[in-house]
C-alpha cells in the first residue's frame, strides 16, 4: 500500500484522507519509512522530523473527523532549509547557522500546515540559497533520484529531490533567479514561482530580498495550483506582500489552449544551448500548438543582459542581508580580540566560498565610487528587462522558452563559478521582472558522456499577477504530454 | 565601466570578513573574472532610464502602535552564542 500511495498526487492523496480511505498519520508513517529507506542515498532531508510530523498528522486526522475540509490533508511536505519553522533547525545550509532553532513559523510553511500538510522533514539547499546544483550546501550532499551521479539542481536542490523520490508529495522552495524552476526541470517536476510578493516572505531568511519569492515543487500542475492557493495572499508580516485578491488557480486548470498567444523568444532561440535541446523545445512549442495555442515571435532584447543585471543586484542584496550574520544574537561566534575580530573570525568561519563572493561582489558594487557605475546602472538594466516583457506581453498572453540550457549534470562539472551563474540564463530575466513562471517536464535528453537520458523542463511565463492563466495553460500541456 | 579589478583586501574589510591568503588570490582572480562579464552593460544606452529597486510599488508600511505578543525573551537569549542575564555578550568596544 505505501509505495503505492507515496506515487499519488497530493491532490489524490488529500481527497483519500478526506474520504476517510486512509488517515494522514498513516500517510505520514509511509513516508517515513520511504525516508528512512531511500535518503541515505539521496539525502534530500537535512533535518527529519518524525515527532512533529506526527504531532501534525494526529492533528490532521482529528481535523477531519471533526468535518474540516483540507485541500491539503496529509499530504507530506518537504521544507527549503532557509523557511522558519518554530522549534526546528532551520540552517540554509551554512555552518554559520548549523545549529540554530526558528523561534517561530514562516507564514508560508504555517499556511501550508493549516491546509493540512504535515511537515516531514527541512531540505537541504545551496547556503543561502546561493548555486545551482545544491552542491554549496555546507551540510550536506543531495543526489538526483533519477541518476545518482548527477546533481539535483538548485538552490532549492533537497525539496526537489525529495518530491522527485517520494519522500514528500509537495516541497516548497524559493526562487530568487531560477532556484525553483531549475532544480524542477532536472528532477522532472513542476517549479512554480508566483509573482514577487503574492506569498510572503515572512520566516524566509533574505537572500536578495527584492527578488527572493517563495513557491511549490510537486510532481503536478494540479498539485503546485493547490499549494499555491494556500500560501498566497497579503501578509501583514512582510512589508512586500501584496495586497490584492487572488484568484482561485486550481479552479483554473485548463485542458486546451485555445484562444490563447503563445510567445516564442527568438532571441533565445539564437542563443547556443549548453546541449542539443533544441528538437525538444522546438517539439513543445509544437504541442502548444496542436492545443490550440497561436505561436507568435517576441523579443526580449535586454534579457540577453539578464545575467549581468542579476550578479550585481542580487550580490548586493546578499551583501546587506547577511551583515546580519556577526555572532552577536543567534549562530557561530568565533571570538576574537576585539568586537571587530569577533566578527570578521565568525563570518570567515561560518560563510563558505560561494557566499563569500557573493558577499565582496556585492559589497563592491555597493561601495563609494563604484555604486552608481554597477548598482545603479544594474538597476536601469532591470528598468529595461521590464519593459522589454511589458512590451512582448502586448503581442501574447504566455511566453514559452527553456527552463535551463542542460541537463542534469555530474558532480564538479561547474566549478567555475561564471559557468554555474550561466545556469540561470533563461530564468533571471523573469525573476528580474517579478514575473509568475514555472517550468513543466517537456522531454528527455541523453547528456553528453552520460548514460541515462535525463529530464527536461519547458518554462512558460506570465504577466504580473496571471498565475491562474499560467497555471491552467501549464495543465493542459501537462495533460497532453505527459503519459 | 570601471575598471574589472577588485581590490579584494579593501572590499572584505568593508564586509567584516577575514580572508586568507588563498581566498585573496582565488576570489580576486573568479570576481575580476565576474566584473569583465558584467562590463556588457555598459553596452546598454541608459542614460534617461530610471533605476528599478523594488518591480511591485511598494509603499511605506506602518501598524498600530499597541503592544502586542512577541518573541519570548529566553528563548531568543537562548540561541545567543554568549549571554549574560537579559543581555547579549560581546567582545569589549569602547576602550579603556
Amino acid at each position: 500500500m505505501a509505495s503505492d500511495l507515496l506515487s499519488e498526487s497530493a491532490a489524490r492523496i488529500a481527497e483519500r484522507v478526506r474520504s476517510g480511505e486512509v488517515t494522514a498519520s498513516e500517510v505520514t508513517e509511509a513516508t517515513l519509512e520511504r525516508v528512512a529507506a531511500a535518503d541515505g542515498s539521496i539525502g534530500a532531508y537535512l533535518t527529519v522530523l518524525p515527532e512533529l510530523a506526527r504531532a501534525h498528522a494526529a492533528r490532521v486526522d482529528e481535523r477531519v473527523r471533526g468535518g474540516e475540509s483540507l485541500p491539503l490533508a496529509g499530504v507530506p511536505l518537504a521544507v527549503k532549509d532557509n523557511m522558519c519553522l518554530e522549534g526546528t533547525r532551520t540552517t540554509c545550509g551554512s555552518k554559520i547557522l548549523e545549529h540554530w532553532v526558528a523561534p517561530y513559523t514562516a507564514t508560508a510553511v504555517a499556511r501550508m500546515i493549516e491546509a493540512g500538510a504535515v511537515p516531514i522533514g527541512k531540505a537541504n539547499c545551496d547556503e543561502f540559497a546561493m548555486g545551482s546544483s545544491c552542491e554549496n550546501s555546507a551540510l550536506g550532499v543531495t543526489r538526483n533520484p533519477y541518476d545518482l551521479t548527477r546533481v539535483p539542481g538548485g538552490s532549492s536542490g533537497g525539496s526537489a529531490a525529495a518530491v522527485a523520490a517520494y519522500e514528500a508529495a509537495i516541497g516548497l522552495g524559493s526562487d530568487t533567479g531560477g532556484s525553483i524552476r531549475e532544480p524542477a526541470a532536472f528532477c522532472n517536476l513542476v517549479g512554480f514561482k508566483p509573482t514577487y510578493g503574492r506569498i510572503s516572505r515572512y520566516g524566509l531568511i533574505a537572500f536578495a530580498s527584492s527578488l527572493d519569492q517563495i513557491g511549490p515543487l510537486t510532481r503536478t500542475v494540479e498539485d503546485s495550483a493547490l499549494a499555491y492557493d494556500a500560501m498566497a495572499g497579503f501578509d501583514p508580516m512582510d512589508a512586500t506582500s501584496i495586497d490584492r485578491s487572488v484568484e482561485v488557480a486550481a479552479s483554473g486548470l485548463r485542458d486546451d489552449l485555445r484562444g490563447l498567444r503563445i510567445g516564442i523568444v527568438r532571441d533565445f532561440e539564437t542563443k547556443a544551448l549548453g546541449e542539443d535541446l533544441d528538437a525538444i523545445y522546438q517539439a513543445a512549442y509544437r504541442d502548444l500548438e496542436k492545443l490550440g495555442a497561436e505561436l507568435v515571435d517576441v523579443s526580449l532584447p535586454t534579457a540577453e543582459y539578464g545575467v549581468a543585471t542579476y550578479y550585481l543586484i542580487a550580490p548586493a542584496e546578499c551583501s546587506s542581508n547577511l551583515a546580519r550574520f556577526d555572532g552577536v544574537r543567534y549562530g557561530l561566534r568565533v571570538d576574537g580580540d576585539d568586537v571587530r575580530a569577533m566578527y570578521e573570525r565568525t563570518r570567515a568561519a561560518g560563510f563558505g566560498p560561494e557566499v563569500k563572493r557573493r558577499i565582496l561582489i556585492g559589497t563592491h558594487a555597493l561601495s563609494s565610487g563604484y555604486y552608481d557605475a554597477y548598482y545603479v546602472r544594474a538597476q536601469k538594466a532591470r528598468t529595461l528587462i521590464g519593459r522589454d516583457f511589458e512590451n512582448a506581453f502586448e503581442q501574447c498572453d504566455l511566453i514559452a522558452c527553456p527552463a535551463g540550457s542542460c541537463a542534469a549534470f555530474e558532480f564538479g562539472a561547474k566549478s567555475d563559478p561564471y559557468s554555474m551563474y550561466l545556469m540561470d540564463y533563461y530564468t533571471i530575466p523573469m525573476s528580474l521582472a517579478g514575473l509568475p513562471a514555472l517550468s513543466v517536464p517537456c522531454g528527455w535528453s541523453t547528456p553528453p558522456g552520460g548514460s541515462t537520458p535525463m529530464p527536461i523542463g519547458l518554462q512558460l511565463c506570465a504577466p504580473l499577477f496571471e498565475e491562474r492563466l499560467l497555471l491552467g495553460a501549464a495543465h493542459a500541456y501537462e495533460t497532453a504530454t505527459r503519459a | 565601466m570601471p575598471s574589472d579589478s577588485i581590490d579584494i583586501r579593501y572590499v572584505a574589510a568593508l564586509a567584516r570578513l577575514a580572508l586568507t591568503e588563498d581566498e585573496i588570490d582565488v576570489f580576486g582572480r573568479q570576481l575580476g573574472d565576474l566584473l569583465g562579464h558584467v562590463d556588457a552593460l555598459s553596452r546598454l544606452d541608459i542614460g534617461a532610464i530610471s533605476a528599478t529597486a523594488q518591480v511591485v510599488e511598494s509603499r511605506n508600511v506602518t501598524r498600530d502602535d499597541s503592544p502586542r505578543p512577541c518573541l519570548d525573551r529566553e528563548l531568543v537569549l537562548a540561541q545567543a552564542p554568549q549571554r549574560q542575564g537579559g543581555f547579549f555578550r560581546v567582545p569589549r568596544i569602547i576602550a579603556e
